[in-house]
């Protein structure tokens, strides 16, 4: 089994998510540069967080159209897992991966600091390993993860169960005041129809190692390991 | 040619710089700007096209590029 994670020119948390898949998981995983074309046989990939492009006209906009992400849509429309995390999730929306977009924080600030989401779906690759409604104490970091979407869009993500994840209080429930960014429906994860391609705000891979604050997020990265060991890999 | 293409948060999208710089403006004073939306501007050099063929062009990458459809419009002028 092989995690192939993507380097973009702005890349920040890729070396986080290879600490957090090699180290802590102990698993293969590939650092790949955005200018190759071919993910090197992986079985799971992820885009990792930061600026990709420095985040200039959107974020993420620039960064859809590197050479890589060819492979990473045949791969994820061949139904293989892909998770896009921050900055990778921004990417995944841009590359129309995923619905919606991203509009800048409602209060205009950039916000960084541990938000508690509720897992809302538990039969994603990257959630299988997750009790239905369990709280994840995770970090977030960005000034762009106000996700937006039309009314119909919103509506249809709801009636598919697309929404994954989604910011709460630490008792799980829901309030104006749990959602740090002004997020429709505090969505703080998506998946699509599919079901094998998830994006979310929140850094699971920063939470793996509980001298580093929490390990809530580790969940998600053993999730996918999990989802792959049962089909073999 | 001259392609310039003025992309904007789409009517129904919240703006929160735009919104930002108003209340700026009502603090300076300035209580006749109603409101402020925040967008970017793009000047594309076209070399040898036509109007016609600048204003497609320009649409195109606007489109596919420039503006995102999901949040964004976007208006083209094109001229010398």
């Amino acid at each position: 089994m092989k995690f192939a994670i993507v380097v973009f020119p702005g890349s920040n948390c890729d070396h986080d998510a290879y600490h957090a898949v090699t180290d802590v998981l102990g698993r293969q995983a590939e650092l790949v540069w955005h200018k190759d074309t071919d993910l090197r046989g992986a079985d799971v990939v992820i885009l990792p967080g930061g600026f990709a492009h420095g985040d200039y006209l959107r974020t993420g906009a620039i960064a859809r159209f590197s050479p890589i992400m060819e492979a990473v849509t045949r791969f994820a429309e061949a139904g293989n897992p892909v998770i896009g995390i921050c900055n990778g999730f921004q990417i995944l929306l841009e590359a129309g991966l995923l619905p919606g977009a991203m509009l800048r924080n409602t209060g205009n600030k950039y916000r960084c600091e541990y938000v508690h989401v509720r897992v809302e779906q538990t039969d994603t690759p990257f959630t299988g390993l997750c009790s239905p409604g369990q709280v994840l104490k995770i970090p977030i970091a960005h000034g762009e993860g106000n996700y937006y979407a039309d009314p119909e869009t919103l509506a249809a993500l709801e009636a598919n169960r697309q929404v994954i994840f989604r910011y709460v209080r630490p008792d799980g429930t829901r309030a104006p005041d749990a959602n740090p960014n002004g997020s429709a429906n505090d969505i703080a994860g998506i998946c699509n129809a599919a079901r094998n391609v998830v994006g979310l705000m929140p850094h699971p891979e920063r939470a793996c190692e509980s001298p580093l604050g929490s390990e809530d997020g580790r969940i998600v990265l053993q999730s996918v390991v999990e989802a792959l060991t049962t089909h073999g890999r | 040619m001259k392609a310039r293409v003025f992309v904007t948060l789409k009517p129904s999208v919240f703006d929160p710089q735009g919104n930002t710089i108003t209340e700026a403006l009502h603090q300076m004073g300035y209580s006749g700007v109603e409101d402020v939306r925040q967008g970017k501007y793009f000047e594309l050099t076209l070399p040898g096209k036509s109007e016609d063929e600048a204003r497609a062009l320009a649409s195109e990458v606007a489109h596919r590029l420039l503006a995102n459809p999901v949040i964004e419009s976007y208006r083209i002028e094109v001229g010398e």
